[in-house]
């Protein structure tokens, strides 16, 4: 049972994948990555990891696709298609991918998978306390380190989406300043 | 009931027929579920309003009108599939399906009973809110690839409405888990079992919890007053303007199954679920649906109240609600419940 719905995710996986690089409609091909990234949080539910599912449901299809939806729904119009990359693009790519699935083909087919004896659903609360805690194994350093990049990123888009705005009034200010001084 | 069937299904079956029949008793179990609420939810919303407005409402197909929604659905069964040859078909066939399917999906891990819950996964709530945040994709697709401006329209201001008032729906639901110390639904429920509902046990921070959760879960089901997505007045229908028949039902129905999932989670984590209150009729075990459907029967009254009551507010008020007031109100009371807990002050 449970290798039939392997194979069958597995093969959403890879046919949306193509699909989603040789669609010539923009939104379509992002659908078709939505599709991807479902199965895969799939994966991760067989695997009883139904947090890192979850989270991906979350992040890519709930977060990351609707993002990218609105910058299609912003600048894209229904009756536009994307335009063919040129042949010699496409040889490369093409080679590259092949290259790619060369050097990742033989080591999944080499390898010994093991398996795992006792597995134990990974529960939230063991995550939560890793994450901060600061004995030996604890990620409190990265967490931290993360959330202040992520505060960096927040101020940055702030300052990025008010930029004008705030130089607007910095010349006026200056303006007016030197207004105040040839008056005197 | 369901323990009985479950052993018959594998004495007389093979494992493998036998998990799958399951599967699919399962599954038409639920289907059956969505279409009744659904119907009878709509039929529930019109005699509302005819209460509201002092009219009688639907009153001819059968006793009290009880058959009218369901003349309703043969109707749009009926009806001719129309749609525009601009659209991108593909994706404008897809999009009721995306509503229809996470609604269905978020449906399977409320436990209606203490033993019906198709999926009593270990991170409920946060498994909730992430197949909730991916219907709005069928409604942003359903608005772009009609091809039309009210239908696109009322697809960007669902977008921008659904990923703000979804902080607040994760944000209360945060302040309440603060209490119970586990995402899982059931064990949340046991955890009310032994020490009374949430809104008791949490007072005051878990009344502002809920009052915000009411206020954003109403905005995620896009219902009057936040339904500037298809506002009638200046947008047609919003963006299932150019759907008709069947596919028009889907995004009618979502809508009222979604309404269903925002109160059996309210009734869930903040009125204990299928426990009587004080634990009056603690050990009778089928009177547990109908304290859960009544809980929820009450809390979606409520929100039809909303609907019937208050004015539809423009987009910039309510963005403004969400970012300005809802979200820093809301940092705040988990900061409040966290001293609560932290003092031991509840009850």
């Amino acid at each position: 049972m449970e290798r039939i719905i392997f194979y069958i995710l597995a093969a959403i996986i890879i046919i949306f994948a193509i699909a989603s690089v040789s669609s010539k409609k923009m939104l379509r091909a992002v659908i078709y990555l939505l599709f991807v990234l479902i199965a895969i949080s799939g994966i991760y539910f067989m695997v009883d990891y139904s947090f890192l599912g979850a989270v991906q449901l979350a992040v890519y299809a709930g977060g990351v696709i609707i993002l990218i939806i609105f910058s299609v729904l912003l600048v894209h119009h229904i009756e536009l298609n994307l335009e063919l990359a040129s042949t010699k693009k496409r040889v490369i790519a093409a080679l590259i991918s092949f290259a790619g699935i060369a050097m990742v083909l033989p080591i999944i087919l080499t390898h010994k998978f093991n398996v795992v004896e006792n597995s134990r659903t990974i529960e939230v609360k063991d995550i939560g306390e890793k994450m901060l805690s600061y004995d030996s194994g604890g990620f409190i350093l990265p967490f931290e380190v993360i959330s202040i990049l992520l505060l960096a990123v927040m101020i940055g888009a702030i300052v990025i989406a008010k930029g004008n705005r705030l130089g607007l009034k910095e010349n006026q200010e200056t303006r007016d300043k030197k207004q105040d001084i040839i008056n005197q | 009931m369901i323990k009985t069937i479950h052993d018959w299904l594998f004495s007389v079956m093979p494992e493998w027929a036998a998990s799958l029949t399951e599967m699919v008793l399962i599954a038409v179990f639920y289907l059956t579920l969505f279409a009744v609420i659904g119907l009878y939810l709509v039929l529930l919303e019109r005699k509302v309003a005819a209460w509201f407005q002092m009219r009688k409402g639907p009153n001819r197909v059968g006793p009290w009108g009880l058959f009218q929604t369901m003349a309703d659905a043969l109707k749009l069964v009926t009806k001719e599939l129309t749609g525009t040859t601009k659209a991108d078909k593909f994706l404008y066939n897809l999009a009721p399906y995306f509503v229809i399917v996470t609604a269905l999906v978020a449906m399977s891990v409320i436990p209606f009973t203490q033993s019906v819950q198709a999926f009593d996964i270990n991170i409920g709530v946060f498994f909730l809110l992430a197949v909730s945040s991916i219907g709005v994709i069928g409604i942003l697709l359903g608005g772009w690839s009609s091809n039309n401006k009210y239908s696109l329209i009322g697809a960007m201001r669902s977008g921008v409405q659904t990923i703000s008032y979804e902080l607040s729906v994760g944000l209360s639901l945060l302040t309440m888990v603060l209490l119970t110390g586990t995402l899982q639904l059931s064990e949340i429920i046991a955890n009310q079992q032994e020490h009374g509902w949430l809104i008791l046990q949490g007072h005051i921070p878990a009344i502002i919890a809920f009052m915000i959760f009411m206020i954003a879960g109403t905005a995620e089901t896009n219902r009057a007053p936040f339904d500037l997505v298809e506002a009638e007045s200046e947008l047609g229908a919003g963006f299932h303007t150019e759907y008709s028949g069947m596919k028009f039902a889907y995004f009618f129905l979502a809508e009222f199954i979604n309404m269903f999932i925002i109160a059996s989670i309210a009734v869930t984590i903040f009125f204990g679920g299928w426990l009587s209150p004080f634990g009056i009729t603690e050990g009778i075990i089928w009177l547990q649906p109908i304290w859960f459907t009544v809980k929820v029967v009450g809390i979606i009254f409520l929100m039809m109240w909303f609907r019937w009551t208050f004015p539809r507010l423009r987009i910039d008020q309510l963005l403004k609600l969400e970012w300005k007031y809802l979200l820093p109100l809301n940092l705040m009371n988990i900061v409040i419940m966290a001293i609560v807990i932290w003092l031991g002050w509840t009850i």
